[in-house]
């Protein structure tokens, strides 16, 4: 690992109907392995939505922005919502250059992404 | 007895027996004891009636029983020819056997032309294995001396392509030659002159093979010697004419386009010999470069028209051979100029011309395509902005880093880090700086994935420069030599229908992120500059 970046870690929480995936550290390459089994866990009882939270992650690269269009592939073929909360500016702005942010709303924070949902 | 075969020329030379020719029939002499041989010499053209019936006939021909107008019955009967025994295998007439008359001075036998008639039925299919055989090596030899020069007019050919492209600071040159399975006489030169400036010269000799190689040879070397001597691309290509049109093989010539680059100020002047017309792409569209003048080597006295332009950041030049515009499709369409000028319309600055020319001529081609002659490109564009960080020299720039990560996965954030501290430094904003970092993680990416295949010990090399007005960042790997393929425009829709992979993005985001994106590649390196303007 290079200095100042942590691994990836991801966590599956359920709050109401949202199931909510917080993510943290660095989302590259490494990541795919944690990520799907967290997709895997949040959708085993199949919430009403799906939250990714961001607000931990130090770094995506263009690898870690193919697995989120994996996963959001996986959750459209479910016709399960996906929203995100806690993108930097930056990456808010990779997600519309992306149009990424055309298939999943982009909330500031988890209170805004749950009281919107 | 007398024996021997006669020869022929036979009159259709396409089925497969078509090298029973005069030159390859081996005189065949059957000989007994107490018997005497002469070899009669005929030619039994193909026209000849006597052909036909000798064909016709299964048994032994009497002389004195034909009646026919024929030039080679007469010449027979003259060197004393009584019987003829046709030779005849798989219903072609491969030979005869002529005999005189017996020593005895009896007729032949019904016994002796039974004998005639065993002989020539076991004699026939012998001697028609013979020839095939002798046609096979002949043939074999052939394709062996075929091969072999093919092989030394490749090695002239490459032996004098240049081995290094041009290193100019503000402009990217890149070459191509891929030379046809017959090779043909392509070429391209670089001329570097002491005042900086560099002549650039494309050229093509007709005909293939070794004769075209060595025509090539000699004028390369011709134009050498008179770019060193003399000024202007005109004057040079009148020298040329001059000194080719005593020495040229006939029926050859050359196409040669010249020109003349001063890189300080952009000034390209050219001089065209018959060439196929370079095309230049600059803001306001794309132009052919004109120029008038015969091929070289044609006839003397000629003079060439000496035309010139400016060239200005961003401007690209394609310099090519007939090999790409006299392309052909599966469907017998060439692809011809009007391609060629919506090409260079409609490549993008993020290409590389050369392959984004290869990429179109095999849209148009087709997968197995047979080159039908050498496919020879020079391409020379004017950065928008020089590959500052190659030049640390110039004083206008300030190196504020210089380093190189090992390509190891994960690195590319140390090249990330590296160089926003120092950008940081800068009047870069704090989301313009965000932007950078991207890019560079992605370049870095490209770096050792790509050019360096994650091989730990090949080292990415990163240099931040600023100007005045400008941050570059250059990244460089060891994957000169070749052309990254430029990634497909990612698409998201196709992505999500699983029509594309979900990868591909880094590309996308590299351009996305910065102002303005340069690439360069000589034989060792691969070099990408990202600047952001200040």
């Amino acid at each position: 690992m290079a200095s100042g970046f942590r691994e990836f870690q991801a966590s599956v929480r359920r709050q109401d109907g949202t199931a909510i995936v917080e993510l943290s550290g660095v989302m590259d390459g490494s990541a795919e392995q944690l990520l799907n089994s967290a997709y895997a866990e949040a959708t085993s009882s199949p919430p009403e939505r799906l939250l990714l939270n961001f607000a931990d992650v130090d770094y995506i690269n263009s690898t870690g922005i193919a697995l989120i269009v994996s996963i959001l592939a996986q959750a459209r073929k479910a016709h399960m919502p996906l929203i995100t909360a806690g993108l930097s500016e930056h990456y808010q702005e990779i997600f519309r250059i992306t149009r990424l942010a055309d298939f999943m709303s982009i909330y500031p924070d988890e209170a805004a992404a749950l009281a919107a949902a | 007895m007398t024996l021997n075969i006669s020869r022929w020329r036979k009159k259709n030379k396409t089925n497969s027996d078509a090298a029973v020719d005069s030159q390859d029939v081996v005189p065949v002499a059957v000989v007994e004891p107490a018997t005497q041989v002469i070899t009669v010499d005929v030619d039994i053209t193909p026209t000849d009636p006597l052909l036909a019936y000798l064909q016709s006939s299964a048994n032994p021909v009497e002389l004195a029983r034909l009646n026919m107008q024929s030039p080679a019955l007469d010449e027979l009967r003259a060197a004393g020819v009584t019987v003829i025994v046709p030779l005849v295998s798989q219903g072609e007439l491969i030979g005869i056997i002529n005999l005189g008359s017996r020593l005895s001075e009896q007729e032949f036998s019904t016994d002796d032309r039974k004998l005639l008639n065993d002989l020539s039925t076991q004699a026939a299919p012998a001697v028609r294995v013979a020839q095939l055989v002798r046609q096979q090596q002949i043939e074999a030899r052939d394709r062996e001396r075929m091969e072999q020069e093919l092989r030394v007019a490749r090695l002239i050919q490459q032996t004098l392509l240049p081995k290094q492209l041009p290193q100019l600071p503000g402009y990217n040159v890149a070459a191509y030659y891929q030379p046809a399975r017959q090779v043909g006489g392509d070429f391209y030169d670089f001329h570097y002159f002491d005042d900086g400036r560099i002549g650039l010269v494309v050229g093509d000799v007709t005909d293939k093979g070794v004769p075209a190689a060595l025509v090539m040879a000699t004028t390369r070397t011709m134009l050498r010697s008179a770019a060193e001597r003399l000024e202007s691309p005109g004057a040079v290509l009148e020298r040329v004419n001059e000194l080719l049109v005593e020495d040229i093989p006939p029926k050859m010539f050359v196409t040669c386009l010249y020109a003349l680059l001063d890189p300080k100020t952009g000034r390209l002047q050219f001089a065209n010999a018959g060439h196929d017309l370079p095309y230049v792409r600059t803001a306001d569209g794309v132009y052919e470069m004109r120029a008038t003048g015969m091929p070289l080597g044609l006839l003397g006295g000629m003079g060439y028209e000496e035309r010139e332009i400016t060239l200005n950041p961003g401007d690209t030049v394609l310099f090519y051979s007939d090999g790409i515009a006299e392309a052909h499709s599966p469907t017998g369409d060439m692809f011809g100029f009007p391609r060629m000028h919506a090409l260079m319309e409609a490549y993008s600055a993020e290409d590389q011309l050369v392959q984004f020319v290869l990429d179109q001529l095999g849209e148009f081609t087709g997968p197995g395509w047979e080159q039908e002659d050498d496919v020879t490109m020079v391409t020379l564009e004017v950065l928008r902005k020089a590959l500052v960080g190659v030049h640390s020299d110039d004083p206008a720039w300030t190196v504020l880093a210089e380093f190189d990560v090992p390509s190891e996965v994960g690195n590319e954030r140390i090249a990330m880090n590296r160089v926003a501290e120092v950008a940081a430094e800068t009047s870069l904003t704090a989301d313009r700086l965000e932007r950078l970092k991207t890019a560079v993680a992605e370049a870095t990416m490209n770096a050792m994935e790509h050019g360096n295949k994650y091989r730990a010990d090949v080292p990415v090399r990163v240099r931040v420069c600023q100007s005045a007005d400008v941050l570059s960042v250059t990244i460089t790997d060891h994957g000169g030599g070749q052309f990254v393929r430029e990634a497909e425009t990612p698409d998201i829709d196709a992505k999500l229908a699983g029509l594309q992979s979900p990868r591909g993005w880094g590309l996308f985001l590299i351009q996305n992120m910065v102002d303005e994106l340069n690439v360069t590649s000589d034989d060792l390196h691969h070099t990408v500059e990202l600047i952001m303007n200040l």
